[in-house]
């Protein structure tokens, strides 16, 4: 079962809607960077699994690296977005993103 | 009151206790190797741990959990042949991402802050929606043929290297610049001003 692609896409399916699902539907706009960092697991999963099931050695690497950039830029948006929530935070005083009627005050 | 917050713990625990007690009995009865039941229980403390994450209650534990589903992700890599993904996955996820979600959700939350209401009103469609995307990958992926997808290469992290400084030179310096830029302007958007409100 490990053996094959399928289990590793479906996986990744899964591990996508659960996170789409987090995003979707918590309050919490922290919850929500999080389920977005769950999604691009999936993918990152998805990519590797591509990668690893490839025609050759050289696809494998290829697929690895691909998912090396998809963790940097990951890290990027968790930055930026935890700033932005940590600023949103300072002016409304709550972490609710349905409390967020207004960008600027 | 108590049961409630128990609830999706105790679902998490039943699915992962579940799905670990088939991959134990796969590994005993029917005789398969030791790869497939590592990538059972893999899968699913992934999947029980991603649950909690989405479904509990106290957002610290869905922090907690969240580096418990990146844990197990980095195992499957490892089932994969990535290991040096999978450092990286432990490196940057569990190391610096989720302690840094967990310091922002240390600074945001408030104990006088509702948190009685987890979920929007729109929990049940986006549920609804949700099982429909893994329904439509499961069929996707059931449907597909994947041609000689039957054996696997190992990543040896000299393999990668090659890859990465030969190949993709130009978009690692395009992400290393990102790197800086979201990090002169994450201080930016978090920088307390001076005349600013508290």
């Amino acid at each position: 079962m490990s053996g094959s692609l399928d289990a590793y896409l479906i996986l990744a399916g899964l591990l996508f809607a659960i996170g789409s699902f987090g995003f979707l539907a918590r309050r919490n706009a922290i919850s929500m960077l999080m389920s977005i960092e769950l999604m691009l697991n999936a993918v990152n999963l998805s990519i590797v699994a591509f990668g690893a099931f490839g025609t050759d050695a050289a696809m494998a690497a290829q697929g690895s690296v691909v998912a090396l950039m998809v963790i940097a830029v990951a890290a990027a948006e968790a930055t930026v977005g935890l700033a932005i929530v940590i600023a949103i935070y300072r002016n409304k005083r709550t972490p609710l993103v349905d409390e967020y009627d207004a960008m600027s005050q | 009151m108590l049961m409630h917050r128990l609830v999706p713990i105790i679902l998490g625990l039943a699915v992962i206790g579940v799905v670990t007690a088939v991959a134990a009995a796969m590994l005993v009865f029917l005789g398969q190797n030791w790869a497939d039941a590592l990538f059972w229980i893999f899968a699913a403390v992934m999947i029980g741990s991603g649950l909690m994450v989405v479904t509990m209650r106290d957002i610290i534990r869905c922090g907690l959990a969240m580096i418990v589903c990146f844990g197990a992700l980095a195992g499957i890599y490892v089932i994969l042949g990535a290991t040096l993904l999978a450092a990286a996955q432990v490196i940057v996820y569990i190391g610096a991402i989720s302690v840094l979600i967990l310091f922002a959700i240390m600074l945001t939350q408030t104990k006088d802050a509702p948190s009685r209401l987890v979920f929007q009103t729109q929990a049940v469609p986006a549920a609804i929606a949700s099982i429909v995307i893994a329904i439509i990958i499961a069929l996707a992926v059931v449907a597909t043929d994947w041609g000689e997808a039957a054996q696997r290469f190992r990543i040896t992290a000299d393999a990668l290297s090659k890859v990465l400084f030969e190949s993709y030179v130009l978009p690692f310096e395009v992400i290393s610049v990102l790197l800086l830029a979201a990090v002169i302007g994450g201080v930016y958007l978090a920088k307390r001003e001076p005349g600013g409100p508290s």
